[in-house]
Parts: structure tokens; C-alpha cells; sequence
């Protein structure tokens, strides 16, 4: 049993101790298996919490065993327990993946850094959602960003140099607010532990600081999980980086910003607050909606499908920030469902397109006409994913818009169902763009040649497609994990 | 800071005016020049605002560290310190960090001007629409 107790912080120490271990032992292969070790392990450890949480409540681990206020907090509830087995699980898959993946994007002697790096990153996306410590979010916020602006770096393309400092400018930008907010937070209330930090707003809640600290809190949060206005850095990361780094950012990174959003939004400053005395709820549902349509909108005028999708991925973000601003069960419900969701949808379009990348030098729409006929299971799988990205009944899409629609249709806000519905319209035209060019143009002469995707690219690939579908047909997994997670965030941190 | 929270002025809000006036400063550097070097600087004023943010409510005048003894009464709050270590030392990796990029970039493009390298980009992309 006491091996057991210690698995909160073995969630974190294990890819943390994996990142150095493949630093010292340079070869590729050695890096390679021990990260690999370490991310199965991860998805064992959070497999093993969430069994726990669904067991017997939320856990509590003290580092160091200093106890709760005064120390950093471990705290596994049922929201992020359902939050690492997402992030370990989608790093499990893209990992082994990228063995394949970086062979061709990334020069040999810096393979062995590409796997150090995806290790700090895991650490830090894990080390967000299982901390209970408002200072070490932050910490473990820039462990993940350093490491992501690292890979993005390591794209082929030159651009890829600029797309990672863009993102670095902006990734600081929005870190250091987030501090701001923390910093107000912990003058007002004289903590850092998000529980006791929720139980003592209720003495200062209304006071300027508090509401300074909301603000820099939603713009900082906003900027490391693209909200609509504050998206720029986001099409050239994904659309520069290798596809390995592109499929795990796509999937993981803005979504446990979201997590972050959700946490900070429900565990500490409750419900009256946030969305009472500042019009929040408004403001995030015209941000919501202006990132539906306009970066819809924008996607299908990319002629690049690496920024198509990411473009897509904008719009999708807007989704999931909708049903967070209804408030309600069942918006939290498509909020939290969506994030997976679209999390391994993006996730398995991306493994393909690097695929695409491969075999037809270039994943530009010019490039990759008559794809359908020269690599017809990648083009399949990614017809699948968009599917799913317009919510189409049987995909893991039409449960989270579902479960949206659900939520806006208790308000009786039937404009609100028209947009969604229509917002929907928009992704079918740009699937279709994808659609057109793959399906019904013949193949280029110089291409014709091209075979299907490498095994070791496609298998990684199969699976979160197969997950798509699944998820979209059987929901007991998702659904009842959000629906918990969101019914506990509706009841406060009890 | 001792000294900054003793003067008048502004009354007791003086840090805080040092503290907004740096914010704003920092951010304006990083959105207004082009140069990348600029940029970074203009971050780097921008985080170190931050730390004058914790660090200055926990210092107490008079207060001393944390000990306890008869002879004190008045404690100055020493978690900030701790906490900022932490911040300055995310500052340095972040500098870091983007001071080589900076160098990468300089090898790749030849400059370090945003507008020159993103007309650089547009010129590649117009001759070369097939390039990777």
C-alpha cells in the first residue's frame, strides 16, 4: 500500500527523472527507450489515480509531507485524474510515433534531445493538472512551455525558428500574467493552495485586486490556450513543427491550459464570483463565438493543411470555451468531453498529415492532390478525424457539440443552437477543401509513385482514429468522466 | 526597497506606480520594435516588473526574518522571496532560451529584423511554392 500512496508524486517524477537519464545517455535509441518507459509508466501511474479517485474521492499528497496550506499540495480529483490518463495516454501514443517521425524531420544527433525535451514536457503538462499549488502551476507551466519552444525549434523549415520565438514572446507574455493574477490572489488571501485559496475568497471577493487578478488570470490563461483574439502564435507553431511535436501540442497543450482556466474559473473563485460580478459569462461567449466563426472562417482559406487544421483547432477551442461559459452541468459536461475529443481527433490528423509530410514532400494542398488514390488508408483516417471535427453522427465530434447543444437548448437560447449548427457548416467547408483536393484530382506526375505511410507512422495513427470513432459510439468512458468532473466542479472544491 | 516603501510620494502606493510604469513599459518594448533583441529586453523588463509586484507588500518596515525571539515582534513575510527565486530563475531559462534562437535565426536569415525575416518568408514562399 505505501508504494501506492506515493503514486501522486510518482505521476510527475518519473518523465521528470526520465528527461536528464536520456540527456546523459545520448544515444537515440537509449533516450528513446527510457522516455518511452517513463510515458508508459505515466499512463500506468494515472490509470492507477483515476481507478483510485472513482474508488474513494479525491486524493491528497503532501510533498515532503509538509502539510496542506503551508506545502505544495498533490490533489487528484475526479476533473484532473480524467486529465492525466488523457495527456499520459495521447504521449503514449504520439511517442512512439515520433521514433518513426523524427528519422525524417529531425538531425540524427539531436534525437536524443528531442526525447529529453518530450519528456520535460510531459512533466510539465502532468505536473499542471495533478498540482493543487496556485505557484506551482505556474512552474510547471513554463517547464512545459520552455520544452515545447525547444521542439517547435526543431522543425526542418527555417520557419520554424521564428514560429518558436513568436510563441515564446507570447507564451511569456501570457505566463507573466498569469503570475500577476496568482501574485493579487496570494496578496488578498495569504495562500497559495488552490482549496484553501477557494475556501477564503468568500472574505475578499469583490475587492479590486480580486477582480485585477480574474482579468489577468483570464488573459493570460486565454493566451496559452489560443482564444480567439489571442490565437497568432498558434498556426506557424503547429504548422512548423515536427509532425510528432504538432500532434502532441495539438492534442494536449491549449487543452490543459483550458484545464487550467476551469480550475482556476470553478476551485477558486466559485461561481458567484466569476460569473457575477464581472460579466464573464458574456464576454467568454462573444470570444467563443467570434473564434467559431472566424477562425473557421480563416481555416478555409489556408492553402496549407498543417494550418488548415490549425486554423480548425481555433475554432474548436471556441467550442469547448462555450459550453465553459454556460456554466451549467451540461456545458461543463461538453466543455470537458471536448476537450478529449477534439484532443484525439487533432492528435491523429496530425500524426497523418506528418505521414503526408513523408511520402509527398509537403502537406500544401498543391502537394497533395489525388492523395486519396496514392495513400488511400492515411487519407481515410483523416477524412474520419474531419468528420469528427464537424460532428458528424458515430464520431467522438457529435458527442461533445451533443452535450453543447443540450446545454444551450436548457437556456432556451435557440439563436445559440442555430450558430452552433452553422459554425458546424463552416468546418464541412473546410473538410470538403481537404476532400476536394485528396479525392477528386488526379495525383501530380511527379507524386504518382508515392506509397502508402511507413507502418511505424500509421499504427500510432490508427489508434487515436479508432479512438475517434469510439468515443463516438460508445461514451460511457468520456461522457461519465466529464459528467462527474463537471458535476464535482459545479459543487465547488467539496 | 526598504527605502522605496519609506519615502512619501505617492503615499503608500509608491511601489506599486514603479511596478504598473515597468508592466506597461516592458510590454510596449516588446510589441513596438521590430528589432528581435529589443523584443526580448522589452521581456525580460516586463517579468522583472513582476517580481517587484510579490516581493514589496512582504517586506514589512521595521519587520526582520522570520525568527522567532523576544526581542522581535514584527516579521517580514519571506515566501515571496522564495517564490521569485523560482520566477527569476524561469526569467533566465526564458531569456536564455530566446537569446539563442535569436542566434539561430540570425543563421538562418541573415538578420534579426521581424519585418525583414517576414519579408524574407513571403519572398520564399512566392518563388518557391513547392519548397517543404
Amino acid at each position: 500500500m505505501s508504494f501506492l500512496q506515493h503514486l501522486p508524486a510518482l505521476q510527475v517524477v518519473v518523465p521528470l527523472m526520465a528527461a536528464p537519464l536520456a540527456l546523459l545517455l545520448r544515444r537515440s535509441n537509449y533516450a528513446f527507450l527510457v522516455v518511452l518507459t517513463a510515458t508508459w509508466a505515466a499512463l500506468a501511474i494515472s490509470t492507477g489515480l483515476w481507478v483510485q479517485v472513482a474508488d474513494s474521492g479525491p486524493l491528497s499528497y503532501a510533498i515532503g509531507n509538509w502539510p496542506a496550506p503551508w506545502g505544495i499540495e498533490y490533489r487528484v480529483d475526479p476533473l484532473n485524474a480524467f486529465m492525466l490518463v488523457f495527456v499520459s495516454g495521447v504521449a503514449a501514443v504520439v511517442l512512439p510515433y515520433s521514433y518513426s517521425s523524427i528519422q525524417a524531420e529531425v538531425a540524427p544527433q539531436q534525437h536524443y534531445l528531442f526525447y529529453t525535451m518530450f519528456a520535460l514536457c510531459l512533466t510539465g503538462l502532468l505536473g499542471i493538472c495533478i498540482t493543487g499549488d496556485a505557484f506551482n502551476i505556474f512552474v510547471f507551466l513554463e517547464i512545459s512551455a520552455l520544452s515545447t519552444y525547444v521542439l517547435i525549434a526543431m522543425g526542418r523549415d527555417r520557419r520554424a525558428l521564428m514560429a518558436s520565438y513568436q510563441y515564446l514572446i507570447m507564451g511569456t507574455i501570457g505566463a507573466t500574467f498569469i503570475v500577476v493574477g496568482i501574485g493579487l490572489l496570494y496578496l488578498m488571501t495569504g495562500t497559495l493552495n488552490l482549496a484553501d485559496m477557494g475556501k477564503r475568497m468568500a472574505e475578499v471577493q469583490g475587492s479590486r485586486p480580486v477582480l485585477a487578478a480574474l482579468a489577468f488570470l483570464t488573459v493570460g490563461i486565454s493566451l496559452k490556450l489560443a482564444l480567439f483574439p489571442l490565437h497568432q502564435w498558434l498556426p506557424n507553431a503547429y504548422a512548423f513543427a515536427p509532425s510528432a511535436v504538432s500532434a502532441f501540442l495539438a492534442a494536449t497543450a491549449t487543452k490543459v491550459a483550458v484545464y487550467v482556466l476551469l480550475r482556476f474559473y470553478f476551485s477558486v473563485f466559485g461561481q458567484s464570483q466569476v460569473f457575477g460580478r464581472l460579466p464573464m459569462e458574456e464576454m467568454m461567449l462573444i470570444l467563443a463565438l467570434a473564434g467559431m466563426f472566424a477562425a473557421s472562417v480563416m481555416a478555409i482559406y489556408q492553402t496549407n493543411l498543417k494550418r488548415l487544421f490549425a486554423y480548425s483547432s481555433v475554432g474548436q477551442i471556441g467550442y469547448i470555451i462555450l459550453g465553459l461559459s454556460f456554466g451549467s452541468v451540461n456545458g461543463l459536461t461538453s466543455t470537458v468531453v471536448h476537450l478529449v475529443n477534439h484532443g484525439v481527433t487533432k492528435g491523429a490528423i496530425f500524426m497523418l498529415l506528418g505521414g503526408v509530410a513523408l511520402r509527398m514532400g509537403g502537406t500544401t494542398l498543391a502537394r497533395v492532390q489525388g492523395m486519396g488514390k496514392v495513400m488511400p488508408w492515411t487519407s481515410f483516417g483523416i477524412l474520419i478525424c474531419g468528420l469528427s471535427l464537424i460532428g458528424l453522427p458515430g464520431t467522438a465530434g457529435f458527442i461533445s457539440k451533443w452535450y453543447l447543444l443540450l446545454a444551450a437548448l436548457e437556456r432556451d437560447q435557440w439563436w445559440l443552437v442555430f450558430l452552433i449548427v452553422l459554425s458546424s457548416l463552416l468546418a464541412v467547408l473546410y473538410v470538403w477543401r481537404f476532400v476536394e483536393v485528396a479525392y477528386f484530382k488526379e495525383p501530380r506526375q511527379d507524386i504518382v509513385a508515392v506509397s502508402e505511410a511507413p507502418l511505424g507512422l500509421l499504427l500510432p495513427s490508427a489508434v487515436l482514429v479508432v479512438a475517434t470513432v469510439y468515443f463516438g459510439l460508445d461514451t460511457s468512458l468520456t461522457v461519465g468522466s466529464a459528467a462527474r468532473a463537471a458535476e464535482f466542479l459545479m459543487g465547488g472544491l467539496r | 526597497m526598504n527605502g522605496m516603501v519609506n519615502s512619501m510620494g505617492v503615499g503608500g502606493h509608491f511601489t506599486y506606480v514603479i511596478t504598473v510604469f515597468l508592466m506597461v513599459a516592458g510590454l510596449f518594448i516588446v510589441i513596438a520594435p521590430g528589432n528581435l533583441i529589443k523584443k526580448l529586453i522589452g521581456l525580460g523588463i516586463f517579468q522583472t516588473s513582476v517580481y517587484l509586484l510579490y516581493i514589496a507588500p512582504g517586506k514589512l518596515v521595521g519587520g526582520t526574518a522570520p525568527i522567532l525571539s523576544d526581542a522581535y515582534t514584527v516579521y517580514s513575510n519571506p515566501l515571496p522571496h522564495v517564490l521569485i527565486l523560482t520566477a527569476i530563475v524561469v526569467g533566465v531559462a526564458t531569456l536564455a532560451l530566446g537569446l539563442a534562437l535569436v542566434v539561430r535565426i540570425r543563421e538562418a536569415y541573415g538578420c534579426i529584423e521581424e519585418d525583414d525575416i517576414l519579408a524574407l518568408d513571403a519572398a520564399a514562399q512566392d518563388s518557391t511554392p513547392t519548397k517543404q
